[in-house]
């Protein structure tokens, strides 16, 4: 499975489990519009730690955090490149 | 007890001069202090309340908030009910707290409950009329905790305990602007409330229908300078655009333990910004902060820090200072401070290059985003399924809440490789814990395991640093 298809899977199934409401996911869409709280962004980070087997948020300390979900993608790509 | 004079957050905001400048910005409207002075959020029965021990249950921060004015002093006590808090508490806090009067905009609504014979609404406006502020109490401030049970814990302050470490300037700062992500009815942000109102500032308010991003603008728009939050409060906010709405001088953290990432990151989006990150907990109150960029905190705080003292002792902080809570409310309450006087904040810290750094909790207290959850009060509710044998609930570390809670789960038979009564058991352990529990107590992962470590004790063996 490749990455963009695993994030968005678990946009949705964290949605549907948190019972939040969340926007189409578009590249230009900023992460805090998509319906998602902090606790969702939590969990969605830790089940892509096991699923790809990397957390680019914390490789180093001074990484620059998504802001859009295109971006928050290409944060994961670049991460396991 | 009657109260010596100028010691209600009345006398102290309504001494600190021209008030009509100031104002408390809430997401539903803002309202000038100078029109406190003058009129009332209580529609004018702040007296039916004097004496008494009234719930503040609001959905509102800003009807919290105005409502705290006109109550220190007036009312004996003031329980500060958690936005987050589920209303079934509210029977066990009226009898533990004595409750005879509840505030609120709706929240809830009178009870049929015995004890409460005055029921005052409270929505947020201010309508013109005489009232008696007259302060007759030193009144208990209660804040309301997480324990290792389902009941939250009250711990009891008071005006003086909670504002005790902010100075009160001779005048009034310029163009100074706090704002809190942080809500009132917690500790943290109830300081920089206290903080604002004592220095002679306006406030921010956030507001939980209101998206991250909006109160980032609405704080931009009022030209915040001082910001305070918990580190998850921060990551969040640093996800979203709005970030650059706000160019704060002074940036705040607490609640939480500010890694070095944090810190780092709020430094080059604000560069601008001194930053501070502050140890208090609910029940020591405020031992320090630490102004100089970095993670831990200097060794020397522990014993060079004006008017509280520190100690080390079996691995964890322990703090005595006027600012610390007196007792717990309620029936077999635990002891909140030791015999010598230090409370135990319970935070196990390390000694590395002259810096102390908080490497766990005592009693495995988990900090999800700055709300407590504590692993036995999980596990009584996973236990409850009719197929666990037994459960150990953990943290896992995280870079956005700085932690989730993770179960480990043993069940009576496991079904042998059969992946779809494994499944629905897992679905409906977490769908009891949706139900039952506050979400950021909810296990994110569940695992099964064939067995779990217990000690000779019959008790779980725990790691908790």
């Amino acid at each position: 499975m490749n990455i963009r298809s695993e994030i968005t899977m678990q946009f949705k199934q964290v949605a549907q489990e948190q019972g939040m409401q969340l926007a189409i996911l578009t590249d230009d869409l900023p992460l805090l519009n998509s319906g998602l709280d902090s606790l969702c962004f939590a969990m969605i980070v830790a089940r892509l730690e096991g699923h790809l087997g990397v957390d680019p948020f914390t490789s180093s300390e001074d990484v620059i955090f998504p802001v859009t979900f295109g971006e928050f993608i290409h944060f994961y790509e670049n991460a396991a490149k | 007890m009657p109260q010596n004079s100028l010691t209600s957050l009345w006398d102290v905001v309504g001494a600190s001069g021209d008030l009509s400048a100031r104002f408390l910005f809430g997401a539903e409207g803002s309202r000038a202090l100078s029109d406190l002075a003058k009129g009332s959020a209580l529609y004018g029965h702040a007296d039916e309340l004097r004496g008494r021990s009234v719930i503040i249950a609001t959905t509102s921060q800003l009807a919290a908030a105005l409502a705290l004015i006109e109550l220190d002093g007036v009312a004996r006590r003031v329980i500060l009910y958690p936005p987050d808090l589920p209303l079934h508490y509210l029977p066990y806090v009226i009898k533990s707290a004595d409750v005879d009067a509840i505030v609120s905009d709706g929240r809830t609504v009178k009870l049929d409950n015995p004890h409460v014979e005055c029921f005052v609404p409270c929505n947020g406006t201010i309508t013109p009329c005489d009232s008696d502020r007259t302060g007759q109490y030193q009144t208990k401030w209660i804040l309301l905790t997480s324990g290792t049970t389902a009941l939250p814990k009250m711990v009891a302050h008071t005006f003086l305990s909670l504002g005790g470490a902010i100075a009160i300037p001779d005048s009034p700062p310029e163009r100074v602007v706090w704002g809190t992500f942080y809500d009132i009815r917690r500790y943290g942000g109830l300081s920089i409330f206290l903080r604002a109102m004592l220095t002679g500032t306006s406030l921010v308010l956030s507001n939980a229908q209101e998206s991250t991003a909006d109160f980032l603008a609405r704080a931009g728009s009022h030209r915040v300078t001082h910001i305070s939050g918990t580190p998850s409060h921060w990551r969040h906010a640093l996800m979203s655009p709005a970030m650059h709405r706000i160019s704060p001088e002074y940036v705040r953290l607490s609640g939480e333990i500010a890694d070095q990432a944090i810190l780092n990151r709020l430094q080059t989006v604000y560069p601008q910004a001194r930053l501070a990150h502050a140890f208090a907990t609910t029940e020591a109150g405020l031992a320090f902060e630490v102004n100089d960029g970095l993670a831990g905190f200097p060794t020397d705080i522990v014993g060079n820090t004006p008017q509280v003292e520190m100690k080390v002792e079996d691995g964890s902080l322990r703090i005595r200072s006027s600012r610390t809570a007196s007792c717990y409310l309620g029936d077999n309450a635990p002891v909140l401070r030791g015999p010598d006087g230090y409370v135990d904040t319970g935070d196990l810290i390390d000694a590395r290059d002259g810096r102390y750094y908080f490497v766990g909790r005592r009693d495995g207290m988990i900090n999800v985003g700055g709300l407590k959850v504590y692993p036995e009060e999980v596990e009584a509710v996973i236990n409850r399924h009719p197929a666990v044998q037994m459960s150990l609930v953990q943290t896992k570390k995280n870079p956005i809440t700085g932690a989730l809670v993770v179960a480990d789960v043993v069940l009576k038979s496991i079904p042998e490789t059969d992946g779809h009564d494994t499944q629905r058991v897992l679905q409906d352990i977490l769908l009891l814990c949706r139900e039952e529990l506050s979400p950021h107590k909810v296990p994110s992962a569940i695992n099964f395991v064939a067995v779990l470590s217990v000690a000779e004790s019959g008790k779980l063996i725990r790691r908790h640093a």
